[in-house]
């Protein structure tokens, strides 16, 4: 088992600053590469790693995200190999999440995932197209296992959806800072700080802003206010723009630098 | 047993439906939840949608019978629901009205589609145009070579087209962008769903708006032989115009009601739409339902000569009729409903949808199955002026010179 989520942000609470959440998919650019990858990122400080599970039908996510589930596809990327990518992260210091759609989980079997996640030493799960509504033997399955049920919040979300969603979430509570897809944005969205507030009237669970968040200095301005900063396509953009692994590794690297020191308040 | 009125508790169909979304798009689809219960007990919005029918669509639509083209129908008495005959040539204008009136209740003020064939992003650029709404359709760049007549009669009625490059480039993929626009757009934008899937409240929303066509059948098929059909029989791709014309029958247990996907190259070669023959539950597209997936929960492209059943998903009613028993569903491969096509053509003087010639295969069957006494209605769900530069092509018919044969490039 490695870190739990709820160490993690208590930790980063007391050292001043919001923790810090990376998100690459398994397989990207290769599975070997997939593991080096999201271990320089440990290294480099993220306090959560994201590890997405590749779906053929991505409906909550923009091009760079796109480009490299597909790819992962391409090379074999099914769910067994995602549950081994979980157990060859360094989950000593760092919480290790499978961030899912939801048919490859229904098609595993809802408690044979939940099962064999714990096992591989991940403790939580992000599910972009589930909703409380329709997670009835999901919750009972990862409560059995001990894994974190991360729903998220959106923007156009009611005061009484989000007191659904966040009655049924346990970790952390994703707060989507726009309307729209995953990607880098020049701006983090502006209802995300509103959003994050309406949030916290309803739960004492952290709340992570993702969507959007590329640059340290986003991750400064957002860590003012959640107490977790996700960042996915702009890993996925920098390694696109490398020559090669030990390349994207410093690349990467450099970034969760960056953005590890952003979060500081 | 599924019937008329016991289908939806909350958005499911049995075990199928539901609502698989990001939260992002809650909000949206309670307010159209919302909006569509009010609407359809709002004499206003009723009279209006009837006039619409009327004067624009050029409803009730006819029930013609076809004995030439039942001469191979084992001789059974075969109907045919003329929804070719509508404007835009489908039944899939009855949806595009109605949800254009829902997008105007709404005070939206643009409205985004998927398309496969192109009959429903023709539809809705239609309703658009003359509702005075924005209107932006997407379309798999594969689905935009086959059927580029229909991009061009978008484009005319003002309607922007994205030719969509990512995955299969076919109606799976028109689907996720238009939910990727949509998520980014909602306050001021509708998605019109074209079929009887997507999250809940769709399947309802537009087996509502297709309930026409059942019902108007089902007063026709009386006048017409005093008694009700044996068997109704449509094709199925995502599944409204099935879901209309069977929506008319479905209390009546003496009516079969008979659906045709896609065989594509035959079932036993994996390139086909067989949700049903080949298929398991899953959820795709915000909706439990049967999917052509592998092991691993991933979609498997579909394959068709149509493109409009060229999905690899189904509306999830007909998941619950398929389950239930209440309706039968069988593939019917591209050569099977090629041949059906010329037969309707050559006997009837009436050149079907692609689409459509998979139900006619289906009749073929049917009616050689039940016999010269029986009585079937066929939806003919569409025309097949967009499908002639396939048709063409697949006869091995040469355009005159001097014509140029437009698809395919």
């Amino acid at each position: 088992m490695s870190r739990r989520l709820s160490e993690v942000f208590l930790q980063a609470k007391s050292a001043n600053r919001a923790a810090l959440i990376g998100y690459l998919p398994a397989g990207f650019p290769t599975v070997d590469a997939s593991v080096e990858l999201m271990n320089a990122m440990i290294d480099a400080g993220v306090d959560a790693i994201e590890v997405g599970l590749p779906y053929s039908d991505p409906l909550m996510d923009g091009a760079e995200i796109q480009f490299a589930v597909d790819l992962a596809l391409t090379t074999g990327t099914t769910t067994d190999v995602v549950l081994d990518v979980v157990g060859r992260l360094d989950g000593t210091r760092a919480a290790v999440l499978v961030m899912s759609y939801w048919n490859p989980i229904e098609r595993f079997g809802v408690e044979r995932f939940a099962k064999h996640l714990a096992a591989a030493g991940g403790n939580g799960v992000i599910t972009p197209d589930l909703t409380p509504e329709e997670a009835g033997s999901w919750l009972t399955a990862t409560r059995a296992h001990g894994i974190d049920t991360i729903f998220l919040v959106a923007p156009s979300s009611t005061d009484d959806r989000i007191s659904t969603v966040v009655k049924n979430t346990s970790g952390f509570v994703y707060a989507a800072s726009t309307m729209g897809v995953t990607g880098a944005r020049s701006q983090v969205g502006a209802g995300a700080q509103a959003l994050v507030a309406r949030t916290q009237m309803a739960t004492d669970l952290p709340i992570a802003v993702g969507l959007g968040v590329s640059t340290g200095a986003q991750a400064h301005e957002v860590a003012a206010y959640a107490d977790g900063v996700i960042v996915g396509s702009a890993f996925i953009r920098c390694i696109r723009a490398t020559p090669d692994l030990p390349a994207a590794i410093c690349a990467v690297r450099a970034l969760a630098d960056e953005l590890a020191e952003g979060v500081h308040r | 047993m599924p019937t008329s009125e016991s289908a939806v508790t909350s958005g499911h169909f049995g075990p199928y439906g539901g609502r698989f979304v990001p939260e992002a798009l809650t909000a949206a689809l309670d307010e159209l939840d919302a909006v569509f219960r009010s609407a359809i007990i709002d004499p206003d919005f009723i009279a209006q949608l009837t006039q619409l029918e009327l004067s624009y669509t050029g409803r009730p639509s006819p029930l013609t019978r076809a004995d030439r083209f039942a001469v191979h129908c084992g001789g059974a008495r075969v109907y045919l629901k003329r929804e070719d005959l509508n404007h835009t040539g489908s039944h899939k204008i009855n949806n595009a009205l109605g949800q254009a009136l829902l997008t105007q209740r709404m005070g939206k003020t643009r409205m985004i589609a998927e398309t496969g064939a192109g009959q429903h992003g023709v539809a809705t650029a239609t309703a658009a145009a003359l509702l005075g709404l924005e209107c932006t359709v997407f379309m798999g760049e594969e689905d935009t070579r086959r059927q580029a007549l229909n991009v061009v009669r978008m484009q005319l009625l003002g309607a922007e087209v994205i030719s969509v490059t990512a995955g299969s480039r076919t109606l799976k993929d028109a689907i996720n962008e238009a939910m990727r626009d949509w998520v980014a757009t909602v306050e001021r934008t509708h998605y019109v769903l074209g079929t009887v899937t997507g999250p809940a409240p769709f399947p309802e929303v537009v087996r509502y708006f297709q309930a026409v066509i059942g019902r108007e059948a089902r007063e026709q098929i009386q006048l017409a032989e005093g008694r009700l059909p044996d068997a109704v029989v449509a094709c199925v791709g995502g599944g409204s115009n099935a879901m209309g014309l069977f929506s008319g029958f479905m209390d009546d247990p003496s009516v079969q009601l008979r659906g045709y996907e896609a065989g594509g190259d035959g079932v036993e070669t994996g390139r086909h739409a067989a949700r049903f023959a080949a298929g398991s539950p899953g959820v795709l597209h915000g909706t439990r339902t049967y999917v052509m997936q592998d092991e691993w929960g991933q979609t498997i492209p579909s394959h068709s000569i149509s493109a409009g059943l060229d999905y690899p998903g189904v509306g999830p009613e007909h998941s619950w009729l398929h389950d239930s028993g209440r309706a039968k569903y069988e593939p019917v491969n591209d050569d099977e409903a090629m041949d059906a096509f010329a037969l309707l053509s050559r006997t009837e003087g009436i050149i079907p949808a692609i689409e459509t010639a998979h139900a006619l295969a289906g009749a073929i069957r049917v009616g050689r199955e039940l016999g010269s006494d029986a009585v079937i209605i066929l939806n003919l769900s569409g025309r097949g002026d967009k499908d002639v530069a396939t048709a063409a092509r697949w006869f091995g018919i040469g355009a005159p010179e001097g014509i140029e044969m437009v698809e395919g490039r």
